[in-house]
C-alpha cells in the first residue's frame, strides 16, 4: 500500500517542526528572557499534564467525558489549602524538610480525599450513564456545580491567597538567568508523575490490563476481568491526579478560589485532544506544546497567548484527528 | 451420547430495538465441536455474544456445567471456564503478543505456564512474534493470538466466531488443525460460514435462520444432506 510523505517521515517531521517552533522565538526575545519563559513553559505545561493525563485516561478507558475534572481539582487545592493552615508552623519554617514535609502531608490528604470524591461520584452518577455522552456532559455539570457549590459552603465563596513553603517561594541566581525553585519543583513533579503512570501501564499486570481496556473493553470483560471494578479504580486514580494538578497549580498561581477548576479543565481538554485520547504520552506532549507556546506567545503578543492554543489545535486536529499520539479506539 | 456441557433453553436477544434471537435452543455435547451455521444475519454471532453475556437475554435459559449464567457478567462468566474469541479477533493491537496473553491469563501459575507450553506448540507462529506489537500481525497470525489467549486459562468451553473470514486456504487447514487439536481438551462452539472449515472439525451442527434454529444433529448428516445445504446454505453440489 502507498504511504504519503507524512505518514513515512510524520513522526520525524513532526519533532522537527516542534523544535523549529520552539527555537523561533529566540529571533524576538532575549537568550536569557527565552530561558526564563521555557522554564515557565515547562512547569505550566507539567502542571497542565498532572490535569489532563486524568481527563485523558478516563476518557480513553471508560469512555467517559468527565466534566467535574475541573471541580475535582478545585477540590485538591483547598484541601491542601486546609492542610496547609492547620500546618502553618511547617509551611512558615525555615527548614527544607518541614515545607517538603507539610507539602507531602497536603498531597497525599488531598489526593486521598478527592479520589474518595471519585469513588462516590462514578459509583452514584457516572455509572449510569455510561456510553451517553451527552448524559456525561450533563451530570458531571451537574457534580461540578455541586462541588463546587460545597467548596463554597465548606471554605467560603471568597478567593483565598495560597501560602506557600517557603523554601518553595525562593528562587535560584543561575548566571543571572532566575529560576524559581517552585517551577523546577513543578517540573520534577510532572516527570516523576509521569515515570510512575508509565511504570504502572507498562510494566504491570493491572496497567497492561488498563490499556488493553482503552482498546476494547468488552474483549477485557470476556477474559475475565471486571472492567467496573478498573473503572472505579481507573476513576479515583483520574480524581487523585486532578487533586495532584490543583494543589500544584494552586501553589504556583498562589491563590485558590471555587471556580478555579473550569479555568483549567479548558487547558486540559485542548491538552487531551492535541495529544490524542487515551495516550499519557500524549498528554504529556500537549501539555508541554500548551505551556510552552502560551509563554512565548504571552511575552512576544500578549493578547494572542489564550488564543495560539485553540489554534494549535486546529491545526493538530487538520492534520492529525485523533491528535499527535492516539491510543486505540 | 455424552453429557452437554452448554445448554441454550428458549433464548431471546434484542439488539436496540431489533428482536435477532428468537427463542433458539442448541447445546454444546462435552468432546465434541458444535457448529452454528446458517446465513448471514441469522444470528449466529448474537448467540455467541449472549452465552458469554456480552449481550443480555430478554427470556429463556443458559445453563453452563449446570449452573444458569444467563444473569451474569461477561467477567463472571468467563471466569467460569468459557473462553471467547469474537469475530474481529478483539486483539489488542497496541499491545505486544507478550502482553496480550499476559492479559489473558486470569492467574500466572505452574498450571498456566503449562498451557502456554502447550499453545505455543500448536501456534508455534506467535512465539517468534513474541515481543512484536499485535497490531503488526498477518490476519491468520492475529486469528491464531485470539485462539491462544482463550485456551491459555482452564477453559472448558470455547466459543469461536468465524475463524476462517477473510483467510487463505492453506491458513484455514491449518487452523482445522489447531482446532482438531485444541478438542482434544476443551469443547468447542464454533460459528462458521465456510462449509469446508465447518464439516471438517465439526461433529454436531445447528442451522440459524432468523434468529431461530431450524435444524440440527449429526455434522455427518448434513453433510449428506443436499437439499438441507442448498435449502439454509445456499451450497450446491456443483459449487462444492
Amino acid at each position: 500500500m502507498a504511504t504519503t510523505t507524512f505518514e513515512r517521515w510524520g513522526r520525524e517531521l513532526t519533532i522537527a517542526g516542534a523544535i523549529v517552533l520552539f527555537l523561533l522565538p529566540l529571533i524576538g526575545i532575549p537568550g536569557k528572557t527565552y530561558l526564563t519563559l521555557t522554564i515557565a513553559g515547562l512547569a505550566m505545561g507539567m502542571l497542565l499534564f498532572l490535569v489532563a493525563s486524568g481527563v485523558s485516561i478516563i476518557f480513553g478507558l471508560m469512555d467517559v467525558i468527565n466534566f467535574a475534572h475541573g471541580a475535582l481539582f478545585a477540590w485538591g487545592a483547598y484541601v491542601g489549602f486546609s492542610i496547609f493552615q492547620r500546618l502553618m508552623n511547617w509551611v512558615e519554617a525555615d527548614s527544607v524538610f518541614q515545607n517538603f514535609a507539610v507539602f507531602l502531608i497536603a498531597l497525599v490528604a488531598a489526593m486521598m480525599v478527592v479520589a474518595l470524591l471519585g469513588i462516590i461520584l462514578e459509583k452514584v452518577i457516572i455509572r449510569r450513564v455510561y456510553g451517553f455522552h451527552l448524559f456525561q456532559i450533563l451530570i458531571t455539570f451537574g457534580a461540578t456545580v455541586v462541588l463546587v457549590e460545597l467548596i463554597r459552603v465548606l471554605w467560603g465563596p471568597n478567593d483565598e491567597v495560597m501560602i506557600v513553603p517557603l523554601t518553595f517561594s525562593r528562587n535560584w541566581d543561575i548566571l543571572d538567568i532566575i529560576v524559581y525553585r517552585y517551577r523546577v519543583i513543578c517540573i520534577v513533579i510532572g516527570l516523576i508523575v509521569y515515570g510512575v503512570i508509565q511504570f504502572v501501564l507498562k510494566k504491570t499486570k493491572l496497567g497492561t490490563i488498563v490499556r488493553a481496556g482503552v482498546e476494547n473493553r468488552d474483549m477485557v470483560q470476556a477474559m475475565g476481568h471486571n472492567i467496573f471494578l478498573l473503572f472505579t479504580g481507573v476513576f479515583a486514580a483520574g480524581a487523585g491526579l486532578a487533586a495532584l494538578g490543583g494543589l500544584a497549580m494552586s501553589i504556583f498561581s498562589r491563590q485558590v478560589y471555587p471556580d478555579m477548576g473550569s479555568t483549567y479543565l479548558l487547558f486540559a481538554f485542548i491538552v487531551v485532544i492535541i495529544g490524542g485520547l487515551g495516550s499519557v504520552t500524549g498528554s504529556l506532549v500537549g501539555a508541554l506544546i500548551v505551556g510552552l507556546s502560551y509563554n512565548y506567545v504571552a511575552y512576544l503578543v500578549p493578547w494572542a497567548a489564550a488564543g495560539v492554543n485553540v489554534l494549535i489545535m486546529i491545526i493538530i486536529l487538520l492534520i492529525r484527528p485523533t491528535g499527535l499520539f492516539p491510543a486505540g479506539k | 451420547m455424552s453429557e452437554a456441557i452448554l445448554k441454550v433453553e428458549g433464548t431471546h436477544t434484542f439488539i436496540g430495538q431489533h428482536h435477532i434471537l428468537q427463542g433458539i435452543s442448541f447445546d454444546a455435547k462435552a468432546d465434541a465441536v458444535t457448529v452454528l451455521i446458517g446465513r448471514n444475519g441469522a444470528g449466529k454471532s448474537t448467540a455467541l455474544k449472549t452465552v458469554i453475556g456480552l449481550l443480555p437475554s430478554s427470556e429463556g435459559r443458559i445453563m453452563f456445567k449446570g449452573n444458569e449464567i444467563q444473569k451474569k457478567k461477561p467477567y463472571e462468566i468467563a471466569r467460569m471456564g468459557i473462553g471467547f474469541v469474537p469475530e474481529d479477533m478483539g486483539i489488542f493491537a497496541n499491545l505486544t503478543v507478550e502482553e496480550n496473553m499476559r492479559v489473558a491469563m486470569l492467574v500466572e501459575d505452574e498450571a498456566t505456564a503449562q498451557r502456554l507450553e502447550r499453545t505455543l506448540d500448536i501456534f508455534s507462529d506467535l512465539g517468534k512474534f513474541w515481543k512484536a506489537q499485535a497490531g503488526i500481525l498477518s490476519g491468520g497470525q492475529k486469528q491464531m493470538l485470539a485462539i491462544a489467549r482463550a485456551i491459555v486459562n482452564d477453559t472448558s468451553l470455547l466459543l469461536i466466531d468465524e475463524p476462517s473470514k477473510g483467510l487463505a486456504p492453506i491458513l484455514v487447514d491449518a487452523l482445522i488443525e489447531a482446532i482438531n487439536q485444541i478438542k482434544e481438551y476443551s469443547v468447542v462452539v464454533l460459528v462458521e460460514q465456510n462449509f469446508y472449515m465447518a464439516s471438517s472439525v465439526g461433529d454436531y451442527f445447528y442451522i440459524l435462520d432468523d434468529g431461530m434454529v431450524v435444524h440440527g444433529g449429526l455434522m455427518e448428516d448434513l453433510v449428506n444432506d443436499e437439499e438441507l445445504k442448498s435449502k439454509y446454505l445456499g451450497i450446491s453440489k456443483a459449487a462444492e
